[in-house]
């Protein structure tokens, strides 16, 4: 085992063998600047989830009223001298639509990876501990009651509504201990406690704000177009580039306080951002879509055991596994005719209740 | 004798709980310095303080004549290691990784992993003898091996002072007297040590500077053969003992009577 004496001063190269032995290949960066590890399997990972993602997305803009084969979309997409009616029908209606599946399914997964990594709990995800429906009653209260109807506003709402109750969960929870568990358990009474004000909003209100409200309330991204899509996008690579650092410090606060203080991490101040950015990365999408569930949940602990990390949070991975179940759920959702956030549901609740029984076979 | 990690005057508390009080405690450069005394006497409380997990209410905890305090998180953490008495190893992490979790430190968002982080793993896991263990999984290790790649994360990260919480405890004899011989050579090899130990005999055969507490306050220190007395263990830890030569190591040796010797 030991290091070539060119390998120093190559700028890119492959190693198979280095001095410290892993159990998994990586390829090396090594400059004067940047100097990294990249595992092979992540990055095979990853380029196979874009492949999913682009094929899935295609394949998705041939369904519909108006009947496009694959082959129109193809030409829609990458030739501007092709019909314009497929073209306005792919690029106007149907793309968005894809692009936005691609943004909520990356939000939503990285939101979740970060609370797993902070919770140390694959059920600690905001769907579970009840940010995702605290961030969907400030919209609610955005659209019903105040009647501000605009993407801004009901992002601001979502915001809102997803910190209080973070701030609500971890009072009650009493965030001295820490145990995941308690949190999750005060997380699942706080949501239904949530829902059920957000129901009592609805049928207190006419019924045409109430249909609003409902279609939005199932999570749907069909009815989504450029103009929503834009102000989503500029939130959401904001918050991405604020959230880049927690890439490396949640997972060595996953070892505890003691020794994350110790490597030179502020427990405190990384548990806040963290918290900051997830709900931020909730509040984004839902404000947009409605809740999409579920996604935060399953895709970090699928991205977890396709790249055989030690961590749920890895952003690259983690997003693209998200992105690639919401493209799928909405391609699947586009064939039987529902909103995407019904096939999330339905998919999630399956997950969830295989989740639960491992857990609970583990602990007995 | 120059002491660059030193506490002055420092009260430390737990809310309105104090548990140290005005206590100044200057640890020597390249001392393997141990902390004794019995439970609730304050000494994991203190290496709390000098670990930066506690800050203090009133005095400082001094580091190269700056307040460690208020350095910052990483530049401290370059310096002044910790192996905690409890930390988590995530699932399904190797043993290379957990120890490379040690350069943390070292790296920043474009150099996650350099020919220092290398080298300073594996020489980690040489001192260690963890090297074999590698690739594999921490949850698939013993309490003794697991303990060792703990001390190897902690060695990875190069720092000049070591502090280690109860570092034997849960461990059986003879992987404690390894983990003990561990610690003897990495304090031969230059790095200052502090530890807070329970095994008397233990502490007298390995430290170089000896400190015993009691009530949150310093009782005595210095050479263990000058500190450890039958009259000291009594008053610290109210126990009537006899103390004789090691006739291994020729350090003190703490023989308690019991009640039925008396």
């Amino acid at each position: 085992m030991s290091i070539d004496e060119r390998s120093v001063e190559s700028t890119v190269e492959s190693t198979v063998e280095s001095t410290v032995d892993f159990g998994r290949r990586h390829w090396r960066i090594d400059t004067a600047r940047v100097s990294t590890l990249i595992p092979v399997r992540s990055v095979l990972v990853c380029a196979a989830l874009v492949v999913v993602i682009i094929v899935a997305g295609l394949a998705s803009m041939t369904i519909g009223a108006y009947d496009v084969n694959f082959a129109a979309v193809l030409g829609a997409v990458f030739d501007p001298s092709s019909d314009p009616d497929v073209r306005q029908v792919v690029l106007e209606w149907r793309l968005p639509r894809v692009l936005f599946a691609v943004l909520c399914g990356a939000a939503l997964a990285l939101a979740g990876g970060i609370f797993q990594s902070l919770t140390r709990n694959p059920l600690g995800s905001p769907d579970i501990i009840g940010f995702g429906v605290g961030a969907q009653f400030g919209v609610t209260l955005m659209m019903i009651v105040f009647e501000l109807n605009t993407y801004m506003f009901k992002a601001i709402g979502a915001l809102v509504g997803g910190l209080f109750t973070a701030l609500l969960v971890y009072a009650l929870a009493n965030s001295k201990t820490m145990s995941s568990f308690r949190l999750i358990i005060v997380g699942i009474g706080v949501s239904a406690g949530l829902g059920s004000l957000t129901s009592w909003i609805l049928i207190s209100v006419s019924l045409e704000k109430a249909m609003m409200a409902a279609t939005w309330g199932a999570g749907s991204i069909a009815s989504l177009g450029f103009d929503q899509l834009l102000p989503a996008a500029i939130v959401f690579a904001v918050v991405l580039v604020g959230s880049l650092p927690l890439n490396r410090t949640l997972p060595v606060l996953e070892m505890g306080d003691d020794a994350a203080t110790a490597l030179g991490i502020s427990p405190g101040r990384t548990r806040l951002a963290a918290m900051v950015f997830g709900v931020a990365l909730v509040a984004l999408v839902t404000a947009a879509a409605g809740p999409i569930s579920f996604i935060a949940l399953a895709a970090p602990q699928i991205s977890q055991r396709l790249t055989r990390s030690n961590t749920p949070m890895g952003t690259a991975p983690v997003m693209l596994t998200g992105a690639a179940l919401v493209v799928v759920s909405d391609a699947v959702a586009q064939l039987v005719g529902v909103p995407v956030g019904v096939v999330t549901v339905s998919v999630g609740g399956l997950y969830l209740a295989w989740l639960l029984a491992a857990q609970y076979a583990r602990r007995a | 004798m120059t002491a660059s990690l030193n506490a002055r005057d420092i009260t430390l508390a737990y809310g309105d709980t104090r548990i140290i009080s005005n206590l100044s405690l200057a640890v020597p450069d390249k001392s393997f310095t141990i902390i004794i005394g019995p439970n609730a006497c304050g000494k994991s409380t203190l290496l709390r303080g000098f670990a930066r997990l506690l800050r203090p209410s009133t005095g400082t905890v001094l580091l190269d004549g700056a307040d460690l305090h208020s350095l910052k998180p990483k530049e401290a953490a370059r310096k002044l290691g910790l192996l905690p008495q409890s930390s988590i190893a995530p699932d399904g992490i190797t043993v290379a990784d957990l120890v490379g979790r040690g350069r943390f430190p070292h790296q920043n968002a474009l150099r996650t992993w350099s020919r220092d982080d290398e080298r300073a793993v594996a020489e980690a896991m040489d001192a260690t003898g963890t090297t074999e263990l590698s690739s594999r999984l921490v949850d698939e290790l013993s309490g003794g091996q697991r303990q060792r790649v703990w001390v190897a994360m902690a060695l990875a990260q190069r720092t000049g002072h070591l502090l280690l919480d109860e570092p034997t405890t849960f461990l059986d004899i003879a992987h404690q007297i390894d983990l003990m011989e561990l610690f003897a050579d990495l304090h031969r090899e230059g790095t200052t040590l502090v530890a807070v130990l329970h095994d008397l005999n233990h502490a007298a055969r390995y430290a170089t500077h000896l400190v015993a507490m009691r009530d949150g306050a310093i009782v005595a220190q210095g050479d263990p053969r000058d500190v450890i007395t039958e009259q000291l263990v009594e008053a610290v830890y109210d126990l009537p003992c006899r103390v004789i030569t090691d006739p291994v190591s020729g350090t003190p040796l703490v023989l308690p009577l019991g009640r039925r010797a008396k």
